[in-house]
C-alpha cells in the first residue's frame, strides 16, 4: 500500500506504525511518530495499524535553537 | 531554580548553525552551559551522530518546539520531543508571524495550558508583554522567555524599559530572555537588569570563531550575574566626584 511518510508517497508493506519503523531500519527509541497530524507513543506503535494514504510522521533530534 | 533545577551556568545555547558538530562540541564546553536547546526533524542521515554529540556534552536537554505555527503542531511537537528526549522540559514555540517570528501569544497561552496540563514543564517563548505573561503563569508556566529582540536578528534588548517592567512585574518566577542577542554585551546587560538566564544561538554559531564566541557569552553572563548580586548603582545626572573633596590642598 502506499501512504505519505515524511511528505513523500511511499511503498511499503509494513501493517502497523511499528512494522513501519523496523522496515525503515530504524532505532525504534530514537525516533518519535506521529500519524495522521496526532502523537502515536513507542507502546502504541505495533497497534496502530496503517491504511492507504495514511501520513505518517518519523522525527528524530536534530540541532536547534 | 527552572522548574526545581539550579543552574550554576545561565547561558542557555543552541544547537543549530554551526558550521561542523566539532565546533559545536567545543561552543557547548567553552561556553560552560549546562542547558542546550535542540529540536525534531524528518528522520534523516546524521541522526545518530547528533545523538551522540548530546548525551556526550553532559548538559540537559530543552527540546523546542520551532517552526511550529498552530497550538495543535506544538503540542503534538511537545508529546513527541517528551518520548524522544526523555523530558518534561519543552521550550513552547508558537510563530505567529514568518517575517518577526513574532510568538502567537493566544495559541501559546493555549498550547501551555494543554501541555502544563499533561505535565510539561514549559518553557513558553513570549514577548514582554505583561497581561499574555500572567496568563502563562495562570496557564501553569513557572518559567517566562521574553524575547530580547527578534529570532536571530542580533539587535540586543530592543526595548530595556519593557523588560524591566517585566522583571518588576514577575518577581520570583525565573526570566529568560531568549532571542534575538548578539554581543556578550547584550547578555551581560540581560542578566544586570534580573534577568535569570539567556538563551542564543545565532550570536555564537554566526560568529567568526563560534567557539571564542561561546567562551565570551558565558563569561558574560557569570559577570552579569555577579554584577547583579552586587547590586548596581544608580545612574545619577550629574557629576560626583570620587575623589575625597575634603583635605584638597589651597594652592
Amino acid at each position: 500500500m502506499q501512504i505519505l511518510l515524511n511528505g513523500a508517497p511511499v511503498e511499503t508493506a509494513a501493517r502497523t506504525l511499528a512494522d513501519l519503523v523496523e522496515e525503515r531500519a530504524l532505532d525504534a527509541t530514537s525516533v518519535a511518530t506521529a500519524l495522521d497530524a496526532e502523537f502515536v507513543p513507542r507502546a502504541l506503535r505495533p497497534a496502530t495499524s496503517l491504511t492507504e494514504g495514511a501520513r505518517v510522521e518519523i522525527v528524530a533530534p536534530m540541532q536547534g535553537g | 531554580m527552572f522548574y526545581g533545577t539550579d543552574l550554576t551556568s545561565r547561558l542557555m545555547l543552541g544547537t543549530a548553525q554551526y558550521p561542523s558538530p566539532a565546533v559545536l562540541a567545543e561552543a557547548i564546553a567553552a561556553s560552560g552551559t549546562q542547558v542546550i536547546t535542540v529540536s525534531l526533524r524528518r528522520e534523516g542521515p546524521g541522526g545518530a551522530g547528533f545523538r551522540d554529540l548530546v548525551a556526550a556534552s553532559g548538559c540537559r536537554v530543552l527540546p523546542n518546539t520551532a517552526g511550529c505555527h498552530s497550538v495543535s503542531e506544538a503540542v503534538t511537537t511537545a508529546r513527541m520531543a517528551r518520548e524522544v528526549f526523555a523530558t518534561d522540559w519543552i521550550k513552547l514555540e508558537v510563530i505567529g508571524h514568518a517575517d518577526t517570528l513574532q510568538p502567537d501569544p493566544f495559541a501559546t497561552v493555549e498550547a501551555a495550558r494543554i501541555l502544563c496540563d499533561e505535565g510539561f514543564e514549559v518553557f513558553p517563548y513570549t514577548t514582554d508583554d505583561l497581561i499574555v505573561g500572567e496568563k502563562l503563569i495562570e496557564a501553569g508556566c513557572r518559567v517566562l522567555m521574553p524575547w530580547g529582540a527578534p529570532i536571530g536578528s542580533g539587535q540586543g534588548l530592543s526595548d530595556v524599559g519593557a523588560l524591566r517592567r517585566m522583571r518588576a512585574h514577575f518577581d520570583g518566577v525565573p526570566l529568560v530572555i531568549d532571542a534575538g542577542l548578539g554581543a556578550p554585551s547584550e547578555a551581560a546587560r540581560a542578566m544586570e537588569l534580573g534577568f535569570d538566564a539567556v538563551l542564543l544561538n545565532t550570536a555564537v554559531a554566526r560568529a567568526g570563531d563560534p567557539v571564542a564566541m561561546a567562551r565570551a557569552f558565558g563569561q558574560a553572563v557569570a559577570a552579569g550575574r555577579a554584577a547583579h548580586g552586587a547590586g548596581l548603582m544608580e545612574p545619577r545626572d550629574m557629576a560626583a566626584p570620587s575623589t575625597p573633596v575634603f583635605g584638597l590642598a589651597v594652592l
